[in-house]
């Protein structure tokens, strides 16, 4: 049952990365458009993740909830000395939810709209990046929980080269996921050129995130090339995501809307495959190489069994329709009005 | 301000915030049913109207109530890690449970904000009901949890180790039945009383009053029936608190020596030093029966546990005044609306009877407010009643004052922005769902 649960909790992660991400990417996308285009870019979609957006979220208390049931320690370690980028977090999740309901549910149509969407942009790159520095610092080796001073316990656990890299290339990979996903979104050539644009220069972004998170690694004296490449696994896994980026690279050219999708998922999936695989199951690696372990750590047996169960009940009432929310939506599309005129 | 207490205080912020939210997450979706079903049924477009304009404030304030609840679940290991670590595998299951229940909740809300005109229109209104039905369902399992906090069960405790650990037995905890009762009527009568008062204040200024009388009506008729349920369940509660957590109840009542045949207090001033309540009102054997339904029975006093084990005596005291009162002013209003409508037809729409509506709005929420301080404060200076003390469970970071002041700007900006948002829909009734004035002849 064990195993049961931290299957859960790898795919719920993966899950809020994959929708949540493309949530954020489509905020950090609208910021990187011109202004001429934004209001397109913000109708699109609204379209696309209008429905799903609150469900898109849940992903993330799923996580929580598995942790703080089933892995307690990792959750309390983290939740002290990661305090701050946490509350960082935090507050990006509070202004972008709040902002994007605001500005979408704003009975007139006024300057306001201007503060909402500027908020929701800004919000929508800083939680992304809080979100990686805290997944960065989660295996970079450097939360010491055994710190006497405040600097080394609850501000160097995160504060360093590695985890601010993987942020950004967090933030990137959003990036990246939105601009993929919205080129199926848009109906006129014009903005499926735009997006297609997009998707090339966040995917040139993630790739000098990337690189950037390899130095950082470096200077940390994370071990981040052997825990790629130092299994089969994980350069099967990189491999083949490399091959998906290359044959993305020539559909998107080609025109291709869903194909490049299932790619672009494909990818962070590997990508979080490659880096979990190899210290599975010590998914919390602390300074002074000792380790927080999915395994020695999880709750006593019991609960361990009624968590899996509640999981598995659940999600024979949440992913059907959850699917077919998804699965209406795609086929007939909302109509968004115009922007309201102001009365 | 020291660390402790700013992580107090900001763990009730972030729950009296959310809880406002939450009710109205919980109970809307119950009131757009109604007028989504007189739609149906009459197909009277005032009842779209009212759907519709309600749905939209909903998706407000569920939007504002889902970050607030995520806040939470991050909270309660940024403030409270060494409470999670032993607590969280125990009393957790509620959580996971209502985790589902949220899911389904936000996916059937996607379905029923996005669905008009798209789908059968009985399979929409049904998830919308499904909307409803899963908040309730969340919050019964969120209080649950909080009832195993008041009264644990489901682990041995013994040489500070947790043991034989039953999740399903800590969900079913003592308390779990009685709080989510009455947290659920709470939840229906504080909303129908500030959604009707916002309606009846309309009706008073004579803004689009068809509109505003269909709304009027449903959510007066849920938040009186409720009205008049609280104080039963209240009772129930009560009763259940003497039994469970004797501290509790001497300092609500502010019943500082044990005795048989105790009085019930009402209102006056504790005064801790002196172990008396001055300028109160008194009724003999009151309290004795209200405890223990008999007017000679022992009831125990603050004296009956060790002072460093007392609750706060005057805040649960005033809290707890606050809450009946308001219970029994609102159960008042509750009566004289269903006499309103079953025998006085003069009363109905009467302007003394819509006043005293939006009089009432805030008093739901005043009252809900005021009964977790009750809660949360009478169970003080636990965290796990008898099992682990709060001191015992904060965070070691320095600094969490910061955070107080940050989330409570947070907060505060919050509040008043919905608040803003919610004038701005409400004026913007007679504009976007006004029906011009031939069409409300033949409706009528
Ligand atoms: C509309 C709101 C409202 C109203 C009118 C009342 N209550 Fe209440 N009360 C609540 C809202 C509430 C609450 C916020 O929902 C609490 C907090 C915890 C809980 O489960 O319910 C609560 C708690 C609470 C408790 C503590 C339970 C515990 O700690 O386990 C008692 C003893 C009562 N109530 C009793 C009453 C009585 C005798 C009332 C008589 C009029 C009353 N309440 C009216
Ligand atoms: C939404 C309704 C709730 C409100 C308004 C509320 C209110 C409060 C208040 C006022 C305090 C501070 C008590 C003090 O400092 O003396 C507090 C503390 C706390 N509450 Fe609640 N509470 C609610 C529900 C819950 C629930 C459902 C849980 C968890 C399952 C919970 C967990 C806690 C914890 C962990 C503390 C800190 C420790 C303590 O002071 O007891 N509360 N809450
Ligand atoms: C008595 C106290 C509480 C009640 C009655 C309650 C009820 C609810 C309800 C009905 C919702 C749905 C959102 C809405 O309709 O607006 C909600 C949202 C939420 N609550 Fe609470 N809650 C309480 C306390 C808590 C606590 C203590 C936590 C954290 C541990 C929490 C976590 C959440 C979360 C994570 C959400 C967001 C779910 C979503 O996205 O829909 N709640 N709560």
């Amino acid at each position: 049952m064990l195993y049961v649960v931290m299957a859960f909790l790898w795919v719920a992660i993966l899950l809020y990365l994959l929708m949540g991400g493309a949530d954020f990417g489509a905020g950090i996308i609208e910021l990187f458009t011109t202004k001429k285009n934004q209001e397109r870019t913000r109708r699109t979609m609204y379209r696309a993740i209008g429905p799903i957006w609150e469900a898109n979220h849940m992903w993330l208390i799923i996580v929580i909830v598995i942790l703080f049931v089933g892995f307690p320690t990792i959750y309390t370690t983290m939740s002290v000395n990661l305090h701050i980028p946490l509350v960082g977090m935090l507050l990006g999740i509070i202004a972008r939810g709040t902002a994007f309901t605001f500005r979408n549910y704003d009975a007139v149509t006024d300057e306001l709209q201007v503060v909402y969407n500027r908020i929701f942009m800004y919000a929508s790159c800083v939680t992304p990046l809080f979100l990686g520095i805290i997944a960065g610092s989660a295996v970079s080796g450097k939360i010491d929980s055994a710190a006497g001073n405040y600097l080394d316990a609850y501000i160097f656990s995160w504060l360093n080269f590695f985890s601010v890299a993987v942020g950004l290339f967090t933030v990137s990979i959003c990036g990246f996921l939105a601009s993929v996903y919205l080129i199926g979104e848009t109906e006129n050539e014009q903005d499926v050129q735009r997006f297609k644009t997009k998707a090339r220069t966040t995917n040139i972004a993630a790739a000098v995130a990337g690189t950037l998170v390899f130095i950082a690694a470096k200077l940390d004296g994370v071990p981040l090339a052997e825990w790629l490449f130092g299994n089969a696994v994980g350069v099967a896994a990189i491999a083949t995501a490399m091959v998906s980026l290359a044959l993305l690279w020539y559909l998107l050219s080609k025109g291709k809307k869903i194909i490049i999708r299932v790619l672009a998922g494909f990818q962070v999936t590997m990508i979080l495959l490659a880096i979990t695989y190899q210290h599975f199951p010590n998914i919390v690696l602390l300074k002074g190489g000792q380790y927080l372990s999915l395994t020695d750590g999880s709750a006593p047996e019991k609960t361990i069994y009624t968590l899996a169960m509640a999981l598995l009940i659940g999600s024979l009432f949440i992913l059907p329709a959850l699917f077919y929310l998804v699965y209406d939506f795609q086929h007939k599309k909302i109509v968004v009005s115009k922007p309201k005129k102001n009365a | 301000m020291d660390d402790f207490i700013a992580a107090r205080s900001q763990m009730a912020l972030s729950l009296g915030f959310h809880i406002v939210f939450s009710c109205i997450g919980m109970v809307m979706p119950f009131f757009m049913a109604v007028s989504h079903y007189y739609y149906l049924k009459t197909n009277q477009p005032v009842y779209r109207n009212v759907t519709k304009a309600w749905s939209k404030g909903v998706a407000i304030f569920f939007a504002t109530g889902a970050v607030s609840g995520t806040v939470l679940s991050f909270e309660l290991g940024l403030l409270w890690p060494k409470f999670m670590l032993h607590a969280g595998p125990i009393f957790g299951l509620p959580f996971s449970l209502e985790g589902t229940a949220f899911f389904i909740e936000a996916i059937a809300l996607g379905f029923f904000l996005y669905g008009w005109d798209r789908f059968n229109k009985w399979f929409h209104w049904v998830t919308g009901v499904v909307v409803g039905i899963s908040g309730l369902v969340s919050g019964v399992l969120v209080v649950a949890a909080n009832a195993w906090m008041n009264t644990p069960t489901g682990f041995t405790f013994a040489n500070g180790q947790y043991s034989d650990i039953d999740p399903v037995k800590a969900i079913f905890n003592p308390a779990w039945f009685s709080q989510s009762l009455h947290m659920s009527i709470a939840a229906f009568a504080a909303t129908g009383f500030a959604v009707a008062g916002i309606h009846a204040l309309m009706m008073l200024k004579r803004k689009n009053v068809v509109f505003h009388t269909k709304a009027f009506k449903i959510a007066a008729v849920f938040g009186a029936a409720a009205a008049i349920l609280q104080p039963l369940s209240g009772d129930i509660s009560a009763k259940f608190v003497a039994k469970t957590q004797p501290a509790k109840l001497a300092a609500m009542e502010a019943h500082f020596v044990t005795e048989k045949s105790a009085a019930l207090i009402i209102g006056g001033i504790p005064n801790e030093k002196n172990k008396e309540v001055n300028y109160a009102l008194k009724i003999p054997g009151g309290l004795s029966f209200l405890a223990n339904g008999d007017f000679n029975s022992e009831v125990k006093g603050l004296d009956s546990v060790p002072e460093e084990e007392r609750p706060p005596v005057a805040i649960s005291h005033y809290a707890f005044q606050v809450m009946v009162a308001l219970g029994m002013i609102m159960m008042g209003i509750g009566i004289m609306y269903f006499i309103a409508v079953i025998r006085k037809k003069q009363w109905r729409n009467s302007r003394w009877l819509l006043q005293l509506f939006v009089w009432a709005t805030p008093l739901g929420f005043i009252a809900v407010e005021a009964g977790w301080t009750v809660t949360e404060v009478g169970r003080q200076p636990w965290i796990i009643y008898g099992v682990m003390k709060t001191k015992d469970a904060v965070t070691p970071m320095p600094g969490i004052v910061y955070s107080f002041y940050l989330f409570s700007a947070v907060y505060l900006s919050l509040a008043l922005i919905v608040i803003f948002m919610l004038y701005r829909q409400i004026k913007m009734v007679g504009k976007l769902y006004d029906i011009p004035a031939g069409e409300q002849l033949i409706n009528e």
